[in-house]
């Protein structure tokens, strides 16, 4: 690999990387404050194509096109809890993690129903497809808007998290949830709250995901989840700064095994990070930053 | 067995059950504690004692029984609830927020409250009171020793400014020295008027400042008085399980 080349790659790793670690974000978060799996955490993604797709054929501008499908996740995050995880508030993870299952199922069945199976187009601007041209260096111009919208996304949520009253009681939350409610963080605003940052997380990545696939189908959403387990597993699940850090990780090894694995093992790229990911687990079962549920 | 009905108390627990699975944890317990004063309940391990304070904040749910607090019922309320009524409970353990830092701790005893400037001032003056907080302000909670821990949780719970206190064995796992601090402060904390429930292994220091007491044995009160009217034997006998008196 030419130092040009490993300069591009590296930029896509980051690009890939920060996709994954705000899907991992906002699954972990819901871990954190919950200690649930909400496996239906990928059809947030979906939900983001299609609402995408609705304010395409409205003919809103792009920019609004995007705001729209972050926030039809975000809400979408929050109804799912309200309707669907609260009920059994205090039911098993095997519970919690089986409705997640159901609400997964009715939501693509739904999208078939009323749109179709086949993928629709979701039409993004052509400036994406584009690339400049640094030196010798090639860079996309999708890969440097998503890596930056990646930080400004992680920077504000850090900031939320660190310096806002919710932001605390959310990390108050995730580390012991009952004393928390004792001195007065209700659990219900709190876990509302963790679904709606969920959601848009998963709306956020689930734009940047949109422009690079461009197109969504009813089950656009489950390479998304399973990355987003993989990279907070590798983290340490419940452990946002782990999370993060998976998701990069997971980011980096599959565009670094892209470009350097021989072409007749290609099609292996993702079985071949997962064997990494197995290798890193068999020796930290808990995750590379886990100990047990914390937040940053 | 002796026993003074408190005339209007401010907490009034009557007939409470409360039950894990098929086990009672507490049986028909009543009791009363009077705005002012320093209540202990006393009892061995397994007595009921840390259950009571749980299900007088709301962290448990009773099968039965009523809970009145300043006149009106707060039985089935969640803890969110209770703390806004005015009720503090210091957990066993204490139960600092370990990643958090001291004065984010702090922060969060005081989120039910809004008055943003007079926070502030709440929160210097407890670190002003326990300097060695005021120290490690920025420091995780989780890095401090016990007794400062349990300094922390007992500032953090009165960041609410509750009117009554439940601490549940606030000396558990404490050198000599932060025991008087500690049992000093709740003194302090009474004559400024906050309302005192106590849970203690430590019997006699318990019964040095509290001004009535209660014994509990597996879920039952099986004595209650003034703390100069309980006699020795009474006690004695609670913590063996020697008979059941009454």
């Amino acid at each position: 690999m030419t130092p040009s080349e490993f300069v591009q790659q590296l930029v896509n790793a980051l690009s890939l990387g920060s996709i994954y670690a705000l899907l991992a974000l906002g699954l972990s978060m819901v871990y954190g404050v919950m200690g649930m799996l909400n496996f239906a955490y990928g059809e947030l993604v979906t939900i983001t194509g299609y609402a995408m797709l609705a304010a395409t054929y409205l003919g809103a501008p792009f920019v609004v096109v995007a705001l729209v499908g972050i926030l039809a996740a975000g809400v979408a995050s929050v109804l799912m809890e309200l309707i669907a995880f609260r009920p059994l508030r205090n039911a098993s993870f095997v519970s919690l993690l089986f409705t997640s299952f159901a609400v997964a199922q009715l939501i693509q069945g739904a999208f078939r129903q009323a749109v179709s199976v086949r993928a629709r187009g979701v039409p993004v601007p052509d400036l994406l497809g584009n690339a400049i041209q640094i030196g010798s260096v090639r860079i996309s111009v999708l890969s440097i808007i998503t890596a930056a919208i990646g930080a400004v996304s992680l920077a504000a949520l850090t900031l939320f998290l660190r310096r806002s009253r919710a932001g605390l009681s959310m990390r108050a939350a995730s580390q012991d949830f009952t004393t928390a409610r004792l001195m007065g963080v209700r659990a219900n605003g709190v876990i509302s709250l963790a679904f709606l940052i969920s959601g848009l997380l998963a709306g956020i990545a689930g734009v940047l995901w949109m422009a690079r696939t461009t197109s969504v189908n009813p089950t656009t959403g489950f390479v998304p989840v399973i990355e987003a387990f993989i990279a907070s597993v590798i983290g340490g699940l419940g452990n946002l700064r782990g999370a993060v850090f998976g998701g990069f990780f997971l980011g980096a090894l599959e565009v670094f095994l892209q470009a350097t694995l021989p072409g007749s093992l290609l099609p292996y790229t993702q079985a071949a990070a997962l064997l990494v990911v197995v290798g890193i687990l068999y020796v930290r079962p808990q995750g590379l930053f886990g100990q047990k549920v914390e937040a940053i | 067995m002796t026993d003074r009905s408190v005339t209007d108390p401010l907490l009034a627990v009557d007939g409470l059950t409360v039950g894990y699975g098929s086990v009672l944890a507490l049986r028909d317990v009543s009791l009363e504690v009077a705005a002012g004063e320093i209540v202990a309940a006393l009892g061995p391990n397994g007595a009921g004692k840390t259950t009571l304070l749980r299900t007088l904040a709301g962290a448990l749910k009773p099968r039965s029984g009523s809970v009145r607090f300043d006149g009106s019922s707060i039985v089935g309320m969640g803890p969110e609830s209770v703390v806004r009524r005015g009720i503090a409970l210091i957990p066993e353990g204490r139960h600092v927020f370990p990643k958090l830092t001291v004065q984010e701790n702090l922060t969060i005893g005081g989120i039910t409250r809004s008055d943003r400037e007079e926070l502030r001032a709440d929160a210097q003056r407890w670190l002003e009171r326990f300097p060695i907080l005021g120290e490690r302000s920025g420091q995780l909670a989780g890095t401090l020793s016990g007794g400062e821990q349990q300094q922390l949780a007992i500032a953090r719970a009165l960041m609410s400014r509750p009117r009554m206190l439940l601490l549940d064995e606030p000396s558990l796992g404490l050198g000599p020295i932060f025991v008087d601090r500690i049992f000093e402060l709740v003194v302090e904390l009474r004559d400024a008027g906050t309302t005192i429930l106590l849970v203690e292994q430590n019997v006699h220091r318990a019964l040095a400042i509290a001004d009535r007491a209660y014994v509990l044995s597996v879920g039952s009160v099986v004595a209650s008085g003034p703390t100069e009217s309980l006699v020795e034997g009474e006690l004695e006998r609670s913590y063996l399980g020697i008979g059941q008196p009454g």
